[in-house]
């Protein structure tokens, strides 16, 4: 589904990425770890099409496309979801005129009609339950004054909606209590489907009690230094970001 | 005791350095290109054969006026005697607009499409003028059927077709040209004119009240809810035309009326001076909610052509009375208005909603009046300015609380949104409070149009323009919603249209 190849991406002429490689398969969940200034965040900006960062090598091909050359807006148009680190507060439109308007969108484009207003109900109504919201934030202004957790709920609220193939989450757990964490985790899990991938950005191996990873991947600055099964999560907890920083030293 | 009045003056000037630009940046300056580059939809002529006066203003002129529209004695003598106040005055200066000085002597004073025969129905309106409706969108048929509101359409200040009419006359409402009240219900534009807005009041006030030419007549009797939205679509057509509109809308005790100003222009070289007075007034309990949505040609690229639009506009509320100003502005190169309420009974309340929109090189000056006079008055003030381009947009607000308005209470928020760096938003609020019991509050914030808003819309599917839309319309949702329906589905897509093409 998604095939990185060296990617190398810097913005105002810092180099952030280093030459990544990745491949994730439909069906599967990567979980990307690494310390704080490895190029986490960046690598989730630079899939979804921020145009603060500069590519200057590499390339990223995702169901045949090439990524790089499409805007932020076809990107999610063809699949790709970011679950946003600090989701953005749009004062006076509601979350439920938000979502419209994008699912509207991406079905013009699409050439596919107007989504029928009793549909579009029903399908708030069945997502909203997976986060737990039900129908809660429809009419409040998408993420103005929301809690850290309400936030990022309704993150995951929007993922439902949108169905994307590839989402990433980036930092989805940060901010969050264990409460939260578990509903967040439910509706990541219950979204799971042999035809779409996740990739899981994060900090903490907690979140991974919940989402189970096929495959954790180490980021060092700015590059993938190990590679491996959940297993490596936990050895990652044990014993800190040290030893692989320095593994990656020696190699 | 008298408290020291309280004056207020601030200036936000948005003036980002550019040593950090970035791709991003340029796509931004592409941005700004396209909006300064999107063309005036409504730019049109339509060529009905008129009957205008010779350039300039003097005696002769204003009696010729008077004349052509076979007004009483008393009407000439308000006219002569507002045009000796006009002529003892000077320009107001201190707004914060830089244009060329009108040249007053180099206007037409009137203007009227040849009187034809008497029209019983729409299909006896010349087909030219129904094709402007058209363009406009205002079918006046589709109007009369779909939404059940009437229509007075005014083209350049002679009023060419009332509907309704006899609906509305079985409830006593009067709703009529300005020169057919004048001929048919003289006792009331005689009671009524200028006892809002004097001639004395200003300049252009002044200038209105000794050359208006036409305009729109409202009367609800007492305890009469008028049943549907009244609306006028007025529109400058003949070119050097100064349009002079006079407006008078009466809410007699405890009657409620809501009324609709909607406007378009065609495209024209020389700027056009517009100097309309609109004067409300609500008796005890009554209440008036009066909506605009103004565009008018706003001047080409480099900001020539567009039209100069000095409005006073003033309501006078009684005991127990409301009065409401909505407007949604995108249009002018000039806006220099000011829609206020003298609060004169006791608990009365006066509001005003307002988005402006300014793009390329329009300047505003634009906001509110609020005077409370009578005792536990209570007045509201949102203001929301957008500005692209290199457009000035200005609040200026006065809420001023005299001595015996104890109790009273303001509350004035005014924000602006930016977009872009080449632009500038200014609040410039005066607050003047001489007692002690009464409560003032001011907020005011400018914001810039976030890069993180438009690329999470984006992330979401939504493309650029689709984004900007949203996102402007949520900004201005609070005034949006206190429009009439059909009204606000207009003045949202008004505000596409004028921030159409903004796609980096």
């Amino acid at each position: 589904m998604l095939k990185i190849k060296n990617l190398h991406a810097s913005i105002e002429e810092t180099e952030i990425l280093k030459g990544i490689d990745l491949e994730v398969k439909a069906g599967e969940v990567h979980a990307i770890m690494g310390p704080n200034g490895s190029g986490k965040s960046t690598l989730s900006s630079v899939l979804a099409g921020r145009d603060e960062y500069e590519v200057t090598a590499g390339s990223v091909d995702f169901l045949g496309e090439d990524l790089l050359d499409l805007e932020a807006e076809d990107r999610a148009r063809a699949g790709i979801f970011l679950a946003f680190q600090y989701p953005v507060e749009i004062p006076g439109v509601s979350n439920i005129n938000f979502l419209k308007t994008a699912i509207n969108e991406i079905r013009e484009k699409r050439g596919e009609k107007e989504i029928a207003a009793k549909d579009f109900l029903a399908r708030v109504k069945e997502k909203s339950k997976l986060v737990g919201l039900e129908g809660k934030f429809n009419n409040r202004s998408v993420n103005e004054g929301f809690s850290g957790g309400e936030k990022k709920r309704n993150e995951i609220f929007q993922m439902a909606m949108l169905e994307p193939k590839l989402a990433i989450l980036d930092e989805t757990d940060s901010g969050l209590d264990i409460d939260a964490l578990k509903v967040v985790s439910e509706g990541v899990n219950k979204l799971k489907s042999p035809d779409n991938a996740t990739i899981v950005i994060t900090h903490y191996q907690r979140l991974l009690d919940y989402i189970v990873p096929d495959f954790v991947h180490v980021l060092a600055n700015g590059k993938i230094v190990k590679t491996g099964g959940k297993e490596l999560a936990l050895e990652l907890e044990e014993k800190g970001y040290d030893w692989i920083k320095q593994e990656a030293v020696k190699a | 005791m008298q408290a020291e009045p309280v004056a207020a003056e601030k200036a936000f000037q948005y003036n980002r350095p550019m040593d950090n630009q970035n791709k991003n940046m340029a796509s931004e300056e592409e941005l700004l290109e396209e909006i300064t580059s999107s063309e005036y939809k409504y730019g049109f002529v339509t060529n009905i054969e008129s009957d205008k006066a010779p350039k300039g203003l003097s005696e002769e002129i204003v009696r010729f006026i008077s004349k052509k529209k076979n007004e009483p004695d008393w009407l000439l003598q308000y006219r002569l005697k507002s045009l000796k106040v006009w002529e003892q005055m000077i320009e107001p200066k201190w707004a914060h607009l830089n244009y060329p000085k009108p040249d007053f002597q180099d206007l037409h004073y009137y203007s009227a499409p040849k009187p034809k025969k008497q029209l019983d129905s729409l299909d006896e309106v010349d087909p030219e003028l129904l094709e402007t409706f058209e363009k406009l969108g205002i079918s006046l048929d589709e109007q009369k059927r779909l939404s059940g509101v009437a229509v007075d359409a005014v083209i350049d200040s002679v009023s060419v077709k009332t509907t309704f009419k006899d609906k509305l006359g079985e409830l006593g409402i009067i709703f009529c040209s300005f020169s057919e009240a004048v001929q048919e219900h003289p006792e009331l534009v005689k009671k009524y004119l200028g006892t809002v807005v004097p001639s004395s009041d200003n300049f252009y006030a002044a200038l209105n009240s000794a050359v208006f030419t036409d305009g729109s007549f409202c009367y609800i009797p007492k305890g009469v809810r008028c049943p549907m939205e009244l609306s006028t679509y007025f529109r400058i057509n003949e070119a050097n035309t100064g349009q002079f509109e006079r407006t008078l809308v009466i809410a007699d005790e405890d009657s409620y009326v809501s009324y609709l100003e909607g406007c378009t222009a065609p495209m024209r070289d020389e700027n056009q001076l517009h100097a309309a007075v609109v004067e409300l007034v609500a008796l005890d309990r009554a209440e008036i909610k009066y909506s605009t949505i103004q565009n008018w040609y706003p001047g080409n690229k480099e900001g020539k052509g567009g039209i100069y639009n000095f409005v006073t506009k003033r309501g006078l509320c009684m005991e127990d009375s409301k009065i409401s100003w909505t407007q949604v502005e995108t249009g002018s190169a000039v806006t220099w208005k000011y829609p206020g309420c003298v609060l004169k009974g006791d608990r009365s309340v006066g509001e005003f909603y307002s988005v402006a929109v300014t793009a390329n090189h329009q300047q505003a000056d634009t906001g509110s009046k609020m005077l409370h006079i009578g005792k536990n008055t209570k007045s509201t003030i949102i203001s929301k300015g957008i500005s692209a381009g290199q457009a000035n947009n200005s609040y200026r607000g006065l809420v001023k609380i005299n001595k015996n308005a104890s109790n009273s209470r303001n509350f004035t928020q005014c924000d602006s949104l930016l977009m872009g760096n080449k632009c500038g938003a200014h609040t410039f609020p005066y607050i003047e409070v001489d007692n002690s019991s009464s409560q003032v509050e001011h907020e005011a914030t400018t914001s810039k149009i976030g890069e993180d808003q438009i690329f999470y819309c984006k992330q979401r599917g939504m493309d650029e323009e689709t984004a900007i839309n949203l996102i402007v319309n949520g900004y201005c949702k609070e005034v949006l919603n206190q429009l009439p329906m059909e009204f606000a589905v207009e003045a949202q897509k008004l505000l596409e249209i004028s921030l159409e093409g903004s796609v980096g």
